[in-house]
């Protein structure tokens, strides 16, 4: 499931949904991005995030039904916020239920380096110097690389 | 055609998007930036560094020689750094 809000998330009652009812669970995996106070241009004083309505939903409906294909998922969630963010606050949910814990491990990583190059978000951080964007980062592509099939 | 500007695209543009109508010889991707960098200024200083800029046609990332169409929403952006 995805979903692109403004509003904060409770990450344990959105854990909660995910397996309830379920009992073909064994492993729930989550991955929780927060705002930092560093960065290279200073100490952060808030972050706005921008994205593409329409577009964001879509490709993240697609980076989740990849990892659904790739691994054996009872059930996947991305939350992911958009708007004007105080250091601490979260950012992004990612959690992934299986059987085994492994592919419900491997898949929310899969998820959050897909996700971090591929789902149109923009950040802009404001500090003592100003507002800037941030630059895409070559580590995060590579990160993303890890998981092309050969 | 439905031009849509996003981070410092839009800040460079001072406008989210606009509906423009290109000439009928534009039919890429690479041909509509080529383009779009003639239309003022701040268009061709905006489009100044190329490969700064990404694309997506109808919502859907585009090559350079990916097909343009009137009717066409066509989003310019830098790379994304979301997560």
């Amino acid at each position: 499931m995805i979903r692109v809000q403004r509003e904060d998330f409770d990450v344990g009652a959105e854990l909660a949904k995910l397996a309830a009812g379920r009992t073909d669970i064994g492993g729930l995996a989550s991955f929780i991005g927060l705002v930092r106070e560093t960065t290279d241009a200073g100490d952060l004083t808030a972050m706005t995030l921008e994205h593409y309505p329409g577009m964001t939903e879509k490709r993240l409906g697609e980076i989740e039904a990849e990892a659904m294909r790739r691994w054996p998922l009872a059930g996947a969630l991305i939350i992911h916020r958009y708007g004007r963010l105080l250091p601490g606050e979260r950012i992004v949910l990612v959690a992934t239920a299986s059987l085994h814990r492994q592919a419900a491990l491997e898949s929310c990583q899969f998820l959050i380096d897909w996700l971090k190059t591929k789902a149109p978000f923009w950040k802009l951080e404001e500090t003592a110097a100003g507002s800037q964007w941030v630059a895409a980062r070559d580590a995060d592509d590579h990160a993303t690389a890890r998981w092309r099939k050969p | 055609m439905k031009l849509l500007y996003f981070a410092w695209l839009r800040g460079k543009l001072g406008k989210s998007g606009e509906e423009l109508t290109p000439p009928a010889y534009v039919t890429t991707v690479a041909e509509l930036l080529d383009w779009l960098a003639t239309v003022s200024p701040a268009h061709k200083a905006a489009l100044a560094d190329r490969r700064a800029v990404r694309v997506a046609v109808n919502q859907d990332y585009a090559g350079p020689e990916h097909p343009v169409r009137p009717g066409d929403e066509i989003a310019l952006f830098p790379p994304v750094t979301g997560g």
